[in-house]
């Protein structure tokens, strides 16, 4: 009889196959991982920085444009990234290759397969997130040493994104809404969420709604750690933290429950 | 009727009575009763749609059941699903490969679903490449596969946990007749080890070829329980006669063929006659003036046991 592993461990074998996945396109991956925060820093903060700079940045904080964007892109690419980990792979594991349902037919409950795939996200943003880091300090883009905890701000900031869009992909069929979810959801909030200019820029009807998504409170989070100036507000931290939390809590929850419905309907 | 073991018989790996599985207010499997005793080769012969899969998967811990009794090496999946999963081999209807990887680390992560080290999964993972013919093939990608090979991989994953039970759902629907006897075979070898197995088919050839005992499904019930054999015996004749007409004669015969045969069956391209004896049945047909284009004279088969038991063809 083969011998069963401790319950709380299985999501880990379900972790190493998506990890035995990756190998296959880690170069490419890692490459684009370092090749995108260059771009972006080359064109946005200092190409675009160079005439914003020019004017007053009282509103940005009293730094350069380029400090003041580089969290932003760093939170807003993590929630990308999550994004799409949270929709395509989750449709494969259900629908095209259907090895979520190998994995089912084994002692792995679904409970395993949310919270494996989960953890994987998760390693992946750190990834991410790390070299992107790296990036933002050799640009001479940092001005705190609490940039290093940027990383898991922008890391949870990506997990309130993908715990509930996985929990979504569960329920679906085809990859149709998943278009809307980019261009209605993640676009729109890349751009209007504080990433590239203070939300009190928007107009006041906005500002509200901007406070509601999980990206505003990971930018302001992350830029708060990345200019140090998160000693001057903790208990706003606190309240982009506890709402983070609450994304990826209640988020997670939701994807154990959808992902373990959809196995066994089959 | 269920067979029911004596007291001889070790208690069955599989035990249901009532079982049932419904999706909303539709009956997928109505009430059926079987056992499975170790050892033996136990087949879900039926229809698309009959709810073959349906029963499968319940069996296998996937599906809840809805009502009635299950038992799964004595236990029941309600409350024991992951233990009891850790003891099956499953082939699922549709394959569930991992395209991205190899056909060796296909192998070797499904074992370590199940706790085993990566030592001993990479162990077994060449002995079943070898077992399933796919040796050469253990560094290509899953997706280049022919369907056949997929097939023979799912075979091979699903004994990486050394299963006492075998699940097999349409191991074979799909597959060209050399890739299907090379299946067959490998089938033969684990059956001949002892490994019970379960499959479903829609093939009366397959069922006849894999299975000591068979329960007929049709329509979410089981219709009928037996050897191939005995099947055979109790819902056919020995032999069986079929006529082609040329278009548009058949339906003129009305009355002629009255009394060639024990039970005559008219089917939209041919005419059955269950007579013991194919080619005096033949003869006679001939003696009455008769002229159909084509006579062949068989034996029965699973085949005119379902159309028996349900007025329609099994296949599809
Ligand atoms: N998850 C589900 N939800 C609703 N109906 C279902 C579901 N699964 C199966 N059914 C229905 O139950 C019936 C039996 O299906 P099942 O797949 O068990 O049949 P089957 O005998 O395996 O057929 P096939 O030979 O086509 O594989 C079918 O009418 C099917 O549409
Ligand atoms: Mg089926």
């Amino acid at each position: 009889m083969a011998s069963l592993a401790h319950p709380r461990t299985t999501f880990g074998r379900v972790f190493e196959h998506r990890f035995r996945q990756y190998r296959r396109t880690f170069r490419a991956s890692l490459f684009s991982s370092f090749l995108l925060p260059v771009l972006f820093l080359t064109a946005m903060g200092l190409g675009l920085g160079a005439y914003v700079d020019d004017g007053t940045s009282e509103a940005l904080g009293g730094v350069p444009y380029l400090v003041f964007l580089a969290p932003g892109l760093l939170a807003a690419t993590a929630m990308q990234s999550a994004a799409f980990e949270a929709t395509f792979p989750i449709m494969g594991g259900l629908v095209w290759n259907r090895t979520f349902h190998a994995m089912f037919a084994t002692p792995i409950s679904g409970r395993d397969v949310a919270l494996g795939n989960l953890a994987w996200i998760t390693v992946r943003l750190t990834l991410i997130t790390t070299v992107f880091t790296i990036m933002i300090v050799l640009f001479g883009a940092a001005s705190s040493p609490l940039i290093s905890l940027a990383i898991p701000a922008a890391v949870l900031t990506g997990l309130a994104f993908a715990a509930p869009i996985a929990a979504f992909s569960a329920t679906q069929r085809t990859v149709e809404k998943f278009n809307a979810v980019f261009r209605f959801g993640i676009t729109p909030l890349f751009l209007f969420s504080g990433t590239f200019y203070p939300v009190d820029q928007l107009p006041l009807l906005l500002q509200p709604i901007a406070w509601l998504t999980p990206l505003y409170h990971g930018v302001a989070l992350t830029r708060a750690l990345s200019l140090g100036t998160i000693t001057e507000q903790p208990i706003l931290a606190l309240v982009h933290l506890a709402v983070l939390l609450t994304f990826v809590g209640v988020g997670t929850v939701l994807a154990v429950r959808n992902i373990s419905r959809r196995l066994v309907r089959g | 009727m269920p067979h029911l073991p004596d007291a001889t018989d070790p208690s069955p790996l599989i035990h249901a009575r009532g079982l049932t599985k419904r999706f909303g207010s539709f009956t997928a499997v109505d009430a059926i009763d079987f056992d499975v005793a170790p050892g033996e080769s136990f087949g879900f012969l039926g229809p698309n749609g009959a709810g073959k899969t349906s029963a499968m998967r319940m069996i296998g811990c996937v599906s809840p059941v809805t009502s009635g009794t299950l038992r799964v090496l004595g236990h029941d999946p309600a409350s024991h699903g992951p233990q009891i999963r850790a003891r099956l081999g499953v082939v699922p209807q549709q394959d569930t490969l991992d395209n991205e990887l190899t056909v060796r680390e296909n192998l070797v992560i499904y074992g370590r679903y199940f706790g085993l080290s990566r030592a001993e999964c990479g162990r077994r993972a060449d002995e079943l490449l070898d077992f399933a013919q796919l040796a050469e093939r253990s560094g290509d990608q899953v997706e280049h596969m022919s369907g056949g090979m997929k097939r023979r991989l799912t075979i091979a994953r699903s004994l990486i946990n050394e299963p006492e039970l075998m699940l097999l759902d349409e191991p074979t629907t799909g597959l060209d007749p050399q890739a299907r006897h090379l299946l067959w075979d490998r089938l033969y070898r684990l059956k001949q080890r002892g490994v019970t197995l379960v499959l479903t088919t829609h093939y009366m050839d397959e069922a006849e070829q894999l299975c000591d005992r068979l329960v007929v499904m049709d329509k979410a019930k089981i219709v009928a329980e037996g050897s191939p054999r005995s099947l055979i015996e109790r819902y056919s004749t020995r032999e069986v006669t079929e006529l082609r007409f040329a278009p548009g004669i058949g339906e003129t015969l009305d009355g002629r063929l009255e009394g060639l045969a024990e039970r005559i069956e008219h089917l939209p391209d041919r005419i059955l006659l269950y007579a013991d004896d194919g080619e005096a049945a033949a003869a006679a047909v001939h003696q009455r003036g008769l002229q159909p284009e084509a006579v062949l004279v068989r034996r029965s088969s699973l085949e005119d046991v379902f159309l028996r038991l349900t007025g329609r063809s099994l296949a599809d």
